[in-house]
């Protein structure tokens, strides 16, 4: 029988959570890094009990953290991360150009092709990459060369905050920044353009061309269908049927196309989720009702997923990297929210139900399913 | 031996349980026993000071006998009580937040 493990980095430590693949009892372990804010946890594809944490603090700095046993032991590994040659500047929220200044690592995701390479996405905006499992990181510059000096900082700041990997093709990769938009290499990370064609931010870009300063949120895509990509961006649900060339709505009959995850069923590449939110300036989901809407049609007709999530008075927030699915035969879909709770479905989403109710609020939720 | 009393986190980082004991070549200065301390414990290299420019993190602070030492140079000697054992140098969290 398949165990499942999911990945929880919270606003105060980390949490790992165990079941059989039946999905319905479940062990908590934590907190790890005790009151250190985890912003991401994830493992490596070719090496499932390698582990890979983003420790941060307002006090200490940057940790990371590597795990090689599956998350019950863990030694810091290199946290030096350094931008290539003169780092440059950035656009400001003032609209005035501000120097390039890392603060901390937003995402750590591991390498499809190679378990010693994992990827950092950090703010100030930047892509890193390590090939001795943490150890030591280089900055992949040529992504700043995309018109850096134009990106600004979303709400947030200015962070990395996605990568996605073509498992069909090595040399491809996409990543997304608020709120600088979505870019896309083709030759391994070495040129970089931007991917943002089709976006619309009318209030914060009145240009309809702008290349770059769109706020996407997050980016996700199925394996099998590696040319289409899903985005939740800060307002609108987009899509694109050629890796990103192209972009266009499917927001359709969501009752708001404002949030910030959105993720792929594991079997069926148009069934996609995303959480509505009320607004940019209203972080909880619409009328109290907490949500996930789920859409079979690749986009434009959404369902809402209510059973077992509360529909009165819920007001909690779920974050841009705190929705996974598992790789089940019932693809399994988790949450994690602003409020401490991560929910969890064993039935692609249809009813749901707590794993953990009171935890920090959840900055990221990571799934893995071992044999 | 030079005693160093560690903040909570850094401890749980660095994996000991009190007050840090730490060989430095006289003369005694912050910036020794920070090499002191990073050589012996890697894992609290740059959560104190910036690993590249040395500059202590805004939220740190070193007290020792009673005196706030953070603005202090960091060539410049330690108390001579810190030097020889007799009182700990202190690295602290700033208080901050609500």
């Amino acid at each position: 029988m398949s165990t499942v493990r999911v990945l929880v980095g919270t606003r105060k430590g980390a949490f790992i959570l165990t079941s059989d693949e039946r999905r319905t009892d479940w062990q908590v372990s934590g907190p790890h890094f005790a009151g250190w804010e985890i912003y991401h946890l994830k493992g490596s594809p070719l090496n499932p009990n390698r582990i890979y944490a983003s420790q941060s603090s307002g006090w200490f700095g940057q940790i990371v953290q590597r795990s090689d046993d599956g998350g019950q032991t863990w030694a810091p590994v290199g946290k030096d991360f350094v931008y290539e040659g003169v780092p440059g500047t950035h656009q400001w929220y003032d609209g005035t150009q501000h120097p390039w200044e890392f603060k901390r690592v937003w995402l750590l995701e591991p390498s499809l092709l190679d378990p010693d390479t994992v990827y950092a996405g950090v703010e100030d905006a930047a892509l890193f990459r390590s090939t001795d499992s943490g150890q030591s990181w280089q900055e992949l510059p040529g992504l700043r060369s995309a018109h850096g000096h134009l990106w600004q900082p979303g709400a947030g700041g200015m962070c990395l905050h996605t990568v996605v990997q073509d498992p069909g093709d090595p040399q491809r990769l996409y990543v997304a920044i608020s709120a600088a938009g979505a870019f896309r290499t083709d030759d391994g990370g070495v040129t970089w353009q931007p991917i943002n064609r089709g976006l619309k931010s009318e209030w914060e870009l009145p240009d309809p061309n702008a290349e770059v300063g769109h706020c996407v949120h997050s980016i996700a895509m199925h394996p099998a269908r590696p040319g289409v990509l899903f985005m939740q961006k800060h307002w609108d649900v987009m899509r694109s049927d050629n890796a990103g060339d192209e972009w266009y709505e499917v927001s359709g009959n969501l009752p708001s196309d404002f949030g910030f995850p959105i993720a792929v069923h594991a079997h069926e590449p148009e069934t996609i989720y995303v959480v509505p939110i009320k607004s940019d300036s209203e972080h909880y989901p619409p009328e109290g009702k907490l949500r996930v809407y789920r859409s079979r049609t690749g986009g434009n007709a959404w369902e809402a997923l209510t059973v077992g999530l509360p529909q009165t008075d819920c007001y909690v927030n779920v974050l841009r990297s705190a929705l996974a699915v598992d790789t089940l035969p019932s693809c399994g879909v988790y949450f994690g929210t602003t409020g401490g709770q991560v929910y969890a479905s064993a039935d692609s989403g249809d009813s749901w139900a707590p794993i953990v109710r009171d935890l920090p609020p959840v900055l990221s939720v990571e799934v893995q399913v071992l044999s | 031996m030079i005693r160093v009393v560690l903040p909570h986190h850094l401890r749980t980082l660095a994996g000991v349980r009190k007050e840090v004991e730490l060989e430095v070549a006289e003369p005694v200065t912050q910036a020794a026993l920070l090499d002191a301390l990073e050589a012996r414990y890697p894992a609290l290299r740059g959560t104190i000071r910036d690993s590249v420019s040395g500059q202590r993190c805004s939220l740190v602070r070193f007290f020792a006998c009673g005196q706030d030492w953070s603005h202090e140079p960091a060539d410049a000697p330690l108390p001579a009580a810190v030097a020889a054992g007799a009182e700990p140098f202190m690295v602290v969290g700033a208080m901050a937040g609500g």
